[in-house]
């Protein structure tokens, strides 16, 4: 049977586990993360009615684009949010140097992201493809080059955590910058993980 | 006794194992050229699992107050709602 006396033996590397419901990182980031929901939910509806509307053209389009990075940089982005999530539990146990060896993890497949990403656009160029080209370019370049905006975003807190992580700044108690960049780069990874089929996949 | 907002390291590799499963499974519908209504269905049920992993595991809102799990997973629902009905609507074109 549990007793209330539980929890005054608990050790420092418990003091942070929850006893009840909890909102993990600072409540600030997660009204910029629904504000950030909301513009991306509004691109991805303008981009299926236009599409609705215009079937013949986009699925020939989109059967153009290199549906195998699109796939790889699902694994890389996915693989890097799980670098950040064992980044958290390392902190949890007070590994600070795990934690931060976690992060260079995240930090390098978000970079493959990017590399991905480019070697996507600079393929896409070649070809003369531009916002202006067609309405499928149109909303292929903006969608995911907004979205390419919130991954660099996301890299440049990746290194500040990082930094943050070396000098043992992350610990049980004082997990809040840790967590609050976190759920931003989760935002940018749950985003692709509907950008994704929606534009590359779906016809 | 309580746990980690945040998982073990083995549920969370769990996770991460089977959401690349899941994308294998998605890029394989792809290549195969899976097409159609129910293809389509798959693909956005699978996709929706994703994410639904990221927000209430990787996002840690399952230990969340309730409102705010509500709010992300409500946002998941209509996109993905607005999404099939504009399909739907593209079909009868």
């Amino acid at each position: 049977m549990e007793t209330s006396t539980t929890t005054l033996s608990a050790s420092p590397a418990q003091a942070h586990v929850h006893a009840g419901p909890r909102l993990a990182g600072d409540l600030a980031i997660w009204f910029f993360i629904l504000a950030e929901l909301l513009a991306f939910g509004v691109f991805f509806a303008a981009y299926a009615f236009t599409r609705a509307n215009n079937i013949e053209l986009f699925n020939a389009e989109q059967a153009a684009l290199n549906r195998n990075a699109g796939a790889l940089n699902t694994v890389l982005l996915l693989t890097a949010s799980y670098f950040v999530v064992r980044a958290v539990q390392a902190a949890e146990r007070e590994a600070s140097r795990q934690c931060a060896n976690w992060l260079v993890g995240a930090i390098l497949t978000g970079f493959g992201f990017i590399v991905v990403k480019l070697g996507e656009y600079a393929a896409a160029f070649e070809h003369n493809i531009s916002l202006s080209s067609s309405p499928f370019h149109m909303f292929y370049l903006s969608l995911t080059f907004f979205h390419f905006m919130h991954v660099i975003l996301g890299l440049v807190i990746l290194i500040a955590m990082w930094n943050g992580a070396r000098q043992g700044r992350y610990r049980p108690g004082d997990m809040n910058g840790l967590e609050t960049g976190a759920a931003y780069w989760h935002m940018v990874d749950l985003v692709w993980l509907i950008l994704f089929p929606l534009v590359y996949v779906i016809h | 006794m309580t746990k980690s907002l945040h998982g073990t390291p083995r549920s969370s590799t769990i996770l991460w194992a089977t959401l690349l499963l899941a994308t294998f499974l998605t890029w394989s519908m792809g290549a195969l050229g899976e097409t159609g209504r129910w293809g389509v269905a798959a693909l956005a049920v699978i996709s929706f699992w994703k994410g639904a992993v990221i927000i209430l595991d990787f996002m840690a809102l399952r230990h969340a107050p309730l409102l705010w799990r509500a709010i992300t997973m409500g946002w998941m629902i209509v996109v993905w709602a607005v999404i099939a009905i504009a399909y739907i609507k593209g079909l009868a074109q």
